[in-house]
């Protein structure tokens, strides 16, 4: 039997295997990791027809560009990305949320993310790799994940399992919605910050910084005055902790953050709105609502039930 | 013994023991820590102890702020103060003058000979706080207290693998190579931390005991060769 498989050609900017994620591993220092939009991971690995929890390629900003060496393919990408197909050697472009057929020296190029940050690649049938600490998912600075916890490079090889239907031809029509708002919730630190700092924190724009990746999304904008004390005790954090350092400019926590960390916390973004938040890239402005618990919890379900219906309709 | 929970976010419980930092408050987030690790409620998806706080992360689909803060308020510890399976761990520390960055800095602002101050980290045992930040780094303490010192003015942009750091009243290990700003007094060769082995990849953990023992140049470099 002929084994499929795909070179590497360029790597592109920040392309990992990623999955659901990783629990239950904090309390050593290992944060979750996983796909940072959810949604488009589940709707790519629907698409070619694999399991919820099967790795993918999450690339930012520019994307690998990836060659079939061997066998066949049939793929799909998520997000909002310019890509090229070559395919017995003709060029096209590719449309995101369908799938396509590749054979042998076949190429994808995956271009750029437009107005966004993270993209995703799946291949029907899933990449033979390994799991570790029970997760495909990459996370570079401990060297943990699959490929040996390292982002993919040039001329690296890749397996992939059995297809074992070839001619799946699917897509939907989907639209990653811009939102108005990034919805906040009370931090534990809340009242350590000026009430003219929580209104601009709360009614002013802020700058998405060049610094941001997937451990943390620096911001500027308003210098957020800090009354209290501008450290605190060492202690754990979840993604979407916006932290504020001694120097005013906000942090939000992302999927690889450090686990523990002593700036003060001053708000946390709501579940449903994480999609949207990794989403907005550097250059950009994000603008907070703060609202209240029962409020998330009942986003968080239209979030997931928007999710469902998406998924069900492939 | 939790003093309260709120809530960190819509998808975890933020518990306070208590605002001082000592091994006693401590000692009762990481009996917490692992009798509900141990419990396996339905939609735990990670627990973060740390000096005087858990934080535990939840499973939006399956439970919520209100169920998990009852669940997690009706357990019961004995204020008996006793971890079990508590390990004492050997940890070699090379302080020649290549891996004790700061050795020199800190002779300067503690006003000790450098010899004293190796005397005086080296004679002490530790007790693990917590492991964290990076992966497998632990958070020891308390160091004596004419050793404590405030961080570097400037954080190092790379903290060299294995380097042994002190401030306040803590020591720790750095598991990776990373940016800190910790006083550097050696370099261990040892491995704290090891992601190909899934199940004790950490070599400290919370609650269990350090201790440190010098060796020479010779003996570090040839450290990993017995293996």
């Amino acid at each position: 039997m002929t084994k499929n498989k795909i070179i590497v050609l360029r790597e592109g900017i920040n392309s990992t295997f990623q999955d659901l994620g990783r629990d239950n591993f904090y309390h050593i220092g290992l944060p979750f990791s996983g796909a940072m939009d959810k949604r488009n991971y589940l709707i790519v690995n629907k698409l070619v027809g694999n399991q919820h929890n099967e790795a993918v390629i999450e690339f930012a900003y520019q994307g690998p560009l990836l060659k079939i060496e061997e066998g066949n393919i049939n793929f799909a990408i998520s997000g909002d990305v310019k890509f090229n197909i070559k395919k017995d050697d003709k060029l096209f472009n590719g449309q995101c949320y369908k799938t396509y057929f590749l054979s042998e020296n076949d190429e994808i190029d995956i271009i750029s993310t437009n107005k966004s940050v993270y993209g995703y690649f799946a291949v029907s049938g899933g990449f033979e790799l390994n799991k570790n600490f029970g997760s495909f998912s990459t996370t570079v600075r401990a060297n943990v994940g699959s490929n040996n916890g390292n982002k993919l490079s040039k001329n690296e090889k890749f397996l992939i399992k059995h297809i074992k239907n070839k001619n799946i031809s699917k897509n939907i029509e989907y639209i990653n919605s811009k939102v108005e708002y990034i919805r906040i919730l009370k931090g534990t630190n809340f009242d350590y910050f000026s009430d003219e700092s929580i209104n601009d924190l709360t009614s002013k724009k802020f700058l998405v910084s060049k610094l941001s990746d997937r451990m943390g999304m620096r911001l500027q904008g308003s210098k957020i005055k800090n009354m209290k004390e501008t450290n605190i005790r060492s202690e754990g954090l979840i993604k979407g902790v916006i932290q504020v350092p001694a120097d005013g400019d906000p942090i939000i926590m992302l999927s690889d953050h450090g686990t523990i960390g002593g700036y003060p916390k001053i708000a946390v973004v709501i579940s449903a709105d994480y999609d949207k938040l990794i989403q907005t890239p550097p250059g950009n402005t994000v603008k907070f609502k703060l609202i209240e618990l029962k409020e998330a919890e009942n986003l968080y379900k239209l979030y997931q039930m928007e999710t469902e219906n998406l998924l069900n309709q492939i | 013994m939790i003093k309260n929970i709120s809530n960190l976010g819509d998808a975890s419980l933020y518990c306070n023991f208590g605002d001082k930092i000592n091994q006693r408050i401590n000692t009762n987030v990481i009996k917490y820590f692992k009798n509900i690790q141990k419990k396996k409620i339905k939609g735990i998806k990670n627990l973060t102890p740390s000096y005087n706080k858990l934080i535990i992360s939840f499973d939006l689909d399956l439970t919520n702020f209100e169920d998990l803060k009852k669940k997690i308020e009706d357990i019961n510890i004995s204020d008996e103060n006793e971890i079990k399976n508590q390990k004492t761990i050997k940890i070699p520390i090379c302080c020649d003058d290549e891996h004790a960055l700061d050795i020199d800095r800190l002779s300067l602002k503690l006003k000790l000979s450098k010899k004293d101050i190796f005397k005086k980290y080296l004679d002490k045992e530790y007790f693990c706080y917590m492991t964290g930040f990076v992966a497998g780094m632990p958070f020891l303490g308390d160091i004596d207290n004419k050793l404590r010192l405030e961080r570097l003015e400037t954080p190092r942009v790379k903290v060299p693998k294995g380097s042994v750091g002190i401030t306040e009243q803590f020591a720790n290990i750095y598991t990776f190579e990373s940016p800190g700003g910790w006083n550097i007094l050696g370099n261990t060769p040892l491995r704290i931390f090891d992601q190909k082995n899934e199940t004790e990849p950490t070599l400290i953990n919370p609650g269990d005991k350090v201790l440190f023992y010098q060796i020479s140049k010779k003996e570090y470099l040839k450290f990993n060769d017995k293996k």
